[in-house]
């Protein structure tokens, strides 16, 4: 009956449902207000992959694009593992790209929403 | 006066589009307005029998676009209240049997003679949605406190916005005040500020409303009934009149209450 009750002595951890169905729904809904879908997101984040890689050695597979939105902004946060920290091909190397770290969070595009 | 012209729409189907039309349309014919309910959901015909007017159908709004009657001569009059008619849907037909522009005619004529029309839309997002959206004045989206209605519901309330329709206003359907002190049921102020619209009206939970639409009596016209209440508010809320929002106690008594606020380790229960 209770399950209140029955939680509060088993000392529960775990959300109420109605958080977590409300925290669902954030995160669906942003994906679902922006253009921005999971296809697109792949695309992206291939093309980065592309891009990044003649400069500098990345871990392709852990690479992740993601989208968030709050009220006042958009963003599109790529998170880019570098393999060892150097680059593919020193002599060739331009400034923009000289800012790469091994950092998460490693590049920030902001979205112009 | 010309008439207002209400559509009552939600996206996902099942949350009580039907229910809502049938009981708004009840309650402000009982204070003495002339209502028009009008089904257009063509092919899927349901506002008459919750209405419990589905034994006296002789025309359907596609008779009357396609000129096979006059206007008046399909309007059912309800012998219950005075001032209360339906516009009942074609049943044999498909959506594309009505226009946007041909819903917009119908309405412009009822608009002269009502007070209000309202239209029970088709779910969905499709040709009987627009169609439905083409003549309203007002939109009012029904949703449940659940995750797949409310987010259909932000999708109606984008493709609004997208269309430059006036802000549409919620009515929040089938909460049960139980769950939600339990902490297992999103609340009003969840529904809202996600999805930022105005409130106009919760409906309780509440097993009259299938017992009265059982018998054909959609449950505004019973006193006794809570979402009967919640749905007579509603119309006074359309007429423009300020009406406090009901609290609902849920059966969480107070040691729930409490044990919940410490479970929340602090957080606002």
């Amino acid at each position: 009956m209770s399950s209140g009750l029955f939680n509060f002595f088993r000392g529960r951890k775990e959300p109420a449902s109605r958080d977590v169905a409300k925290q669902r729904l954030q995160l669906v809904l942003v994906h679902d207000r922006s253009n921005i879908s999971p296809g697109l997101l792949e695309t992206l984040r291939e093309e980065i992959i592309d891009v990044i890689s003649k400069r500098v050695e990345i871990d392709g597979a852990a690479v992740q694009i993601t989208f968030t939105q709050t009220r006042n902004e958009s963003k599109l946060v790529a998170d880019i593992p570098l393999l060892d920290g150097r680059r593919k091909k020193p002599r060739e190397r331009m400034g923009g790209v000289s800012s790469l770290t091994q950092s998460p969070h490693g590049v920030n595009v902001k979205s112009d929403e | 006066m010309a008439g207002q012209v209400i559509t009552v729409t939600s996206g996902k189907g099942g949350v009580g589009k039907t229910t809502v039309t049938a009981n708004i349309g009840v309650a402000l014919a009982a204070l003495g307005k002339r209502v028009v309910c009008l089904d257009a959901d063509i092919g899927l015909r349901n506002l008459d029998v919750v209405m419990g007017l589905e034994n006296r159908i002789v025309y359907d709004v596609v008779d009357v676009i396609e000129g096979r009657c006059k206007l008046r001569q399909a309007l059912i009059k309800d012998k219950r209240l005075p001032g209360l008619c339906l516009l009942p849907a074609a049943q044999t037909r498909d959506k594309s049997a009505v226009k946007p522009s041909d819903l917009v005619r119908v309405c412009e004529q009822l608009r002269a003679d009502y007070d209000f029309v309202l239209i029970d839309s088709a779910a969905g997002i499709e040709e009987g949605f627009r169609t439905a959206m083409a003549p309203a004045d007002l939109v009012l989206i029904v949703t449940n406190p659940e995750i797949s209605a409310v987010r259909d519901a932000d999708r109606v309330i984008g493709l609004l916005e997208a269309a430059e329709k006036a802000s549409p206003k919620l009515v929040v359907n089938r909460l049960k005040p139980a769950m939600v002190s339990r902490g297992d049921m999103l609340d009003t102020a969840d529904v809202l500020e996600i999805l930022a619209v105005e409130l106009v009206g919760v409906v309780p939970e509440d097993e009259s409303v299938l017992v009265s639409t059982n018998r054909g009596q959609p449950v505004a016209m019973d006193v006794k009934s809570p979402a009967g209440q919640a749905f007579r508010n509603i119309a006074r809320r359309l007429m423009g009149e300020d009406v406090p929002f009901q609290t609902f106690h849920g059966q969480a008594n107070l040691f729930q209450r409490f044990f919940r606020m410490m479970r929340s380790d602090g957080r606002q229960p």
